[in-house]
């Protein structure tokens, strides 16, 4: 227990199930990004997987949709401290497009439209926790939340979802992203409140 | 990699009003490791049973040795900046960790052209780096483009007519809202294509840019910078939801 703050009581607690520690719900979608919303027609948008020996899978805005189709409902969390329960998703699953893809690499880092980049263990993409997602709530994914198309990453920190996703490169060494060279953790477990480097 | 960041206690010393809605509060934090302009803090409280909530505030200043300075602006139905504004008392303790985010920040050795484009409470982590400029003697240009609803609603509104006259090399250009000020030049509206161009630089000075305030605000600022046809690398966001 920290030190008591005179006078402060928070909000009235409830039964329901428990967020991970320092979180707080929100209802609506917060955007956080580091700079400005790129905008990515879908007739030049690709998906790519790049392997370690620079072997490279490709999929098109129309090869990528016809994929089999997921709709995963999932709570997330963003390190800023909001959550958000039961959020409505259609992507395809990183399992389908890791699929047939010949690696031996145990890290993976996102790259997006934009050059953002962000690090995650490749065991982390597989076992049905990870998808390319394009559609939120019923609808095409908006630019600002990372449309066209975005990684869903819902049992980390909501950083590591990278928006605007471009591809994955498949590596043996971990390299670190965007935001775990500013001073936020490697791997962002909101469970274990991996915030900041040294969590 | 870095070492963990610690929590450690400070004490409010100084709570100033800044509109109806926002107050910054000075802080005594023993301990504390300095930070750039831009970055900004986690703050924890903890209830007597134990119940705890920590929200990310930007520091509004550069530190004065142990002292630093954020601004809250209240959050209807809030959790925390209402306790913050109306509550917290000079003495008390709350619990602090940071400096955090190394991506918004000024440097003081940089020596390019800075554009701030604030939107409401956006202008907070934007007045620590305009307060930095002045510490540092830096001549860096700076241009403040600051969006606010009504002239009540301008934070720092006295610093700021001071610094517009005397720091040499800021430029402060107001757009409001919903109402502006008797003498204002136009009617109120959202800041468009005309005012970034009137305040802010051409792409070819390679300005770095720096916007933050609500969603919206950030978009369309952020979009109308890039159609402009400033790189994208060189314009820096910062977006603020409500965090309670």
């Amino acid at each position: 227990m920290g030190i008591v703050t005179p006078g402060f009581q928070g909000r009235p607690r409830s039964a329901e199930p428990a967020l991970p520690p320092g979180q707080y719900l929100t209802e609506d979608f917060p955007v956080l990004s580091a700079g400005p919303t790129p905008k990515v027609p879908l007739d030049t948008w690709e998906f790519v997987i790049t392997t370690e020996t620079g072997e490279e899978v490709r999929w098109s805005w129309a090869e990528f949709t016809a994929l089999p189709q997921e709709t995963p409902t999932v709570d997330i969390h963003c390190v800023t401290r909001w959550s958000k329960r039961q959020t409505d998703w259609q992507g395809v699953s990183l399992d389908v497009l890791l699929d047939g893809v010949d690696t031996e690499a145990t890290y993976a880092l996102a790259h997006s439209y934009g050059g953002y980049t962000t690090n995650l263990p490749l065991a982390d993409l597989r076992g049905g926790r990870a998808w390319v997602a394009h559609r939120y709530s019923g609808r095409d994914l908006p630019p600002e939340h990372g449309g066209p198309a975005r990684l869903l990453v819902p049992h980390l920190y909501f950083w590591k979802s990278a928006k605007w996703v471009r591809g994955i490169r498949l590596k043996t060494m971990d390299e670190p992203g965007f935001w775990e060279t500013a001073g936020y953790h490697d791997y962002g477990d909101p469970w274990r409140e991996q915030r900041y480097a040294g969590d | 990699m870095s070492a963990a960041l610690t929590w450690r206690v400070a004490r409010l010393v100084e709570r100033r009003v800044e509109t109806p809605t926002a107050q910054t509060l000075v802080l005594d934090a023993p301990g504390w490791p300095g930070h750039l302009p831009g970055q900004h803090l986690d703050v924890r409280l903890t209830a007597e049973d134990g119940y705890q909530a920590a929200r990310s505030y930007s520091l509004a200043a550069p530190a004065e040795g142990d002292r630093i300075a954020l601004t809250v602006q209240r959050v209807p139905d809030g959790e925390v900046s209402p306790y913050l504004i109306d509550v917290y008392a000079p003495g008390d303790p709350v619990e602090v960790r940071g400096p955090v985010g190394g991506w918004f920040v000024w440097r003081p050795e940089q020596d390019t052209p800075v554009l701030l484009a604030a939107g409401g409470s956006g202008v907070v982590p934007l007045m620590a780096m305009v307060r930095a400029r002045r510490a540092a003697g830096s001549r860096a240009p700076f241009r403040l483009l600051y969006s606010v609803r009504t002239p009540d609603d301008v934070f720092y509104a006295e610093e700021l007519r001071r610094r517009a006259r005397d720091d040499e090399g800021l430029d402060i250009a107001y757009v409001y809202t919903r109402r502006a000020p008797q003498g204002w030049d136009g009617e109120p509206h959202r800041v468009g294509p005309a005012d970034v161009t009137a305040t802010g630089w051409p792409p070819e000075n390679q300005p770095l840019c720096y916007v933050c305030g609500p969603t919206g605000f950030v978009e369309s600022v952020a979009d109308l910078l890039v159609g402009l046809g400033h790189q994208p690398a060189r314009v820096r966001t910062e977006r603020f939801g409500p965090t309670g």
